[in-house]
């Protein structure tokens, strides 16, 4: 039970990650981003090559950053001007386009067994090691959470706000909205090449159909629930999130109406209506759009 | 003195629409210019044109002896070309400060490496900001509204809040699209004195305007565009005698 919370606690944090990069991009500078699990994917893949081949988890986790962001830049630099109905787009089948690389490509990362043995080199003496995992996970997620947080609250994160309500208006004053965009936009790819850097690197194996688009859109729903553009809310929002997909595994044991199948499908849906209820109190009727 | 803007031979074209037509125009630095002309005269292309938003067919526009056509918006506001927008664009879910405060160029804070480092740096700046955009409000006669989000500012305060935006960073010329467009008569004349008062400060402005009192007021001078073209310029008294003007407005009546 308590090796089922703290698993339970683990998958929130590494989505936490996630969906702190979504947060920079679309809550604070109105990116839509579709395909955030391209990036978590590419993290995870990332961490997995390089920590096989010796490297320790730290500089692993900046690799990942660095290589997601990069990735995130050239995606950003390939959108024409990253107009909103053209990013959806792209970045769900950039996505899809990731995925299907490292399915079909064998010699890069094992297709469709995927990579397993992927080494978990830390421990915290008297812990162990999931614990260990959790705790270090838990403070560079704290690391995350001041980054973002001071971002949003500092002049840059105004301007930024400012771009996701009107975009002409910060051209206008002479700020390159351009710039602006494409950066928010790689930082929010980074946190999730962190993000997956430690999914790989606590699951110890890793396969291409763990990054399919529903990934993408649990932290959206994160997002969205933690009231797009709000730093804290974003987290609350990833561990309802966590609790509604994980937590409900443990639901199990007490129905027994439904069977594990039935019950899979009912999380999801749990998923789903808490969304429709969110979006329907927070922008219905009679609500700002 | 010289001309601050100067515009040859510019053309912009809509499928069938020839929005600019040819337009030549200069703006003489420390003047208030008046831009009038009939509805759907292009003159709300041209300051589109003009402040980098839309790119020209062809022509020529200097600001300052250099040139400026098909650059981006954000340069062009960057070497002191500033513009309001007619229908106010007024940052929603900020403050009015706020509006204001996002302004100023070079902001330290507005740099990554800012949420990196130590707050005082940014504390310092945000501090000299804020006091610099509380004087623009005063200004403007919103200070009291600062704190305000600016979507609760009445229609009128809107498009102060718009003059204030541009005047914020000291521009060498703003465009003013329709200053007093949809402002009741009290707003009119506090809105007149105050763009006196920027021009006072030494900024040329030039101002689409329908309303004939306030041209006739601030205005030096007025070009005229119908069509795309300009069809005349002169001081406000001689472009109310100019029968092609009136022909333009009233559709070619015989007066």
């Amino acid at each position: 039970m308590t090796a089922y919370l703290v698993a339970i606690l683990i998958f929130a944090v590494i989505y936490g990650f996630v969906a702190l990069g979504l947060n920079i991009q679309w809550g604070l500078t109105g990116l839509i981003n579709l395909g955030q699990v391209a990036f978590f994917a590419v993290g995870a893949y990332c961490a997995a090559l390089t920590t096989q081949a010796g490297l320790p988890l730290l500089p692993a986790l900046v690799l990942a950053a660095l290589v997601s962001g990069s990735l995130g830049g050239a995606v950003a630099l390939f959108t024409p001007r990253l107009r909103e109905d053209y990013l959806a787009i792209v970045t769900l089948g950039f996505s899809e386009f990731v995925r299907l690389i490292f399915l079909n490509e064998k010699w890069l990362a094992g297709g469709p067994d995927g990579i397993a043995g992927i080494p978990r080199p830390v421990t915290i003496p008297g812990l162990d090691s999931e614990t260990s995992f959790l705790v270090i996970a838990a403070v560079l997620l704290a690391v995350a959470f001041w980054f973002s947080q001071r971002l949003a609250h500092f002049p840059i994160g105004r301007t930024l706000r400012a771009i996701r309500e009107d975009e002409t208006v910060v051209a206008s004053i002479g700020k390159p909205t351009l710039t602006y965009k494409t950066l928010a936009f790689v930082l929010g790819a980074a946190l999730a090449g962190i993000g997956g850097a430690l999914f790989a690197s606590y699951l110890t194996y890793i396969s291409p159909d763990m990054f399919g688009p529903n990934v993408s859109i649990y932290v959206l729903a994160a997002v969205l629930l933690g009231r797009q553009g709000s730093t804290l809310g974003t987290l609350a929002g990833t561990a309802v999130v966590a609790v509604l997909l994980e937590g409900t595994r443990l639901l199990k044991d007490y129905i027994t109406v439904v069977d594990g199948v039935q019950l899979a499908a009912l999380r999801l849906m749990a998923l789903g209506l808490a969304l429709m209820i969110i979006v329907a109190v927070r922008y219905g009727p009679g609500r700002r759009a | 003195m010289s001309n601050l803007l100067e515009i040859a031979g510019l053309n912009k074209r809509f499928g069938g629409l020839q929005a600019v037509d040819r337009c030549e125009l200069s703006v003489r630095e420390g003047s208030i210019t008046g831009l009038i002309g009939p509805n759907g005269a292009g003159k709300t292309t041209l300051f589109s044109i003009i402040s980098g938003f839309t790119k020209p067919d062809s022509g020529q526009i200097r600001f300052g002896g250099r040139r400026i056509e098909g650059r981006g918006a954000y340069e062009v506001a960057r070497r002191g070309l500033r513009r309001t927008f007619q229908i106010p664009r007024e940052l929603k879910e900020m403050s009015v400060l706020e509006n204001l405060m996002l302004v100023p160029e070079g902001q330290f804070g507005d740099r990554l490496l800012s949420v990196l480092l130590p707050g005082a740096r940014v504390r310092q700046e945000e501090q000299v900001n804020e006091a610099a955009a509380r004087e623009v409000l005063e200004t403007v006669g919103l200070a009291e509204k600062a704190d305000i989000a600016a979507a609760r500012l009445s229609g009128g305060q809107k498009k102060l809040l718009e003059l204030a935006r541009c005047l914020m960073s000291r521009p060498r010329l703003m465009l003013l699209d329709e200053p007093t467009a949809g402002v009741n008569p009290t707003l009119i004349r506090h809105l007149m004195k105050v763009m006196q008062k920027v021009h006072a400060s030494g900024i040329t402005l030039l101002i689409i305007e329908h309303n004939m009192n306030v041209i006739m007021e601030l205005c030096e001078r007025v070009v005229v565009l119908d069509r795309g073209h300009v069809i005349a310029a002169g001081t406000p008294a001689e472009i109310q005698q100019n029968k092609q003007v009136l022909d333009a407005y009233l559709g070619g009546v015989d007066a």
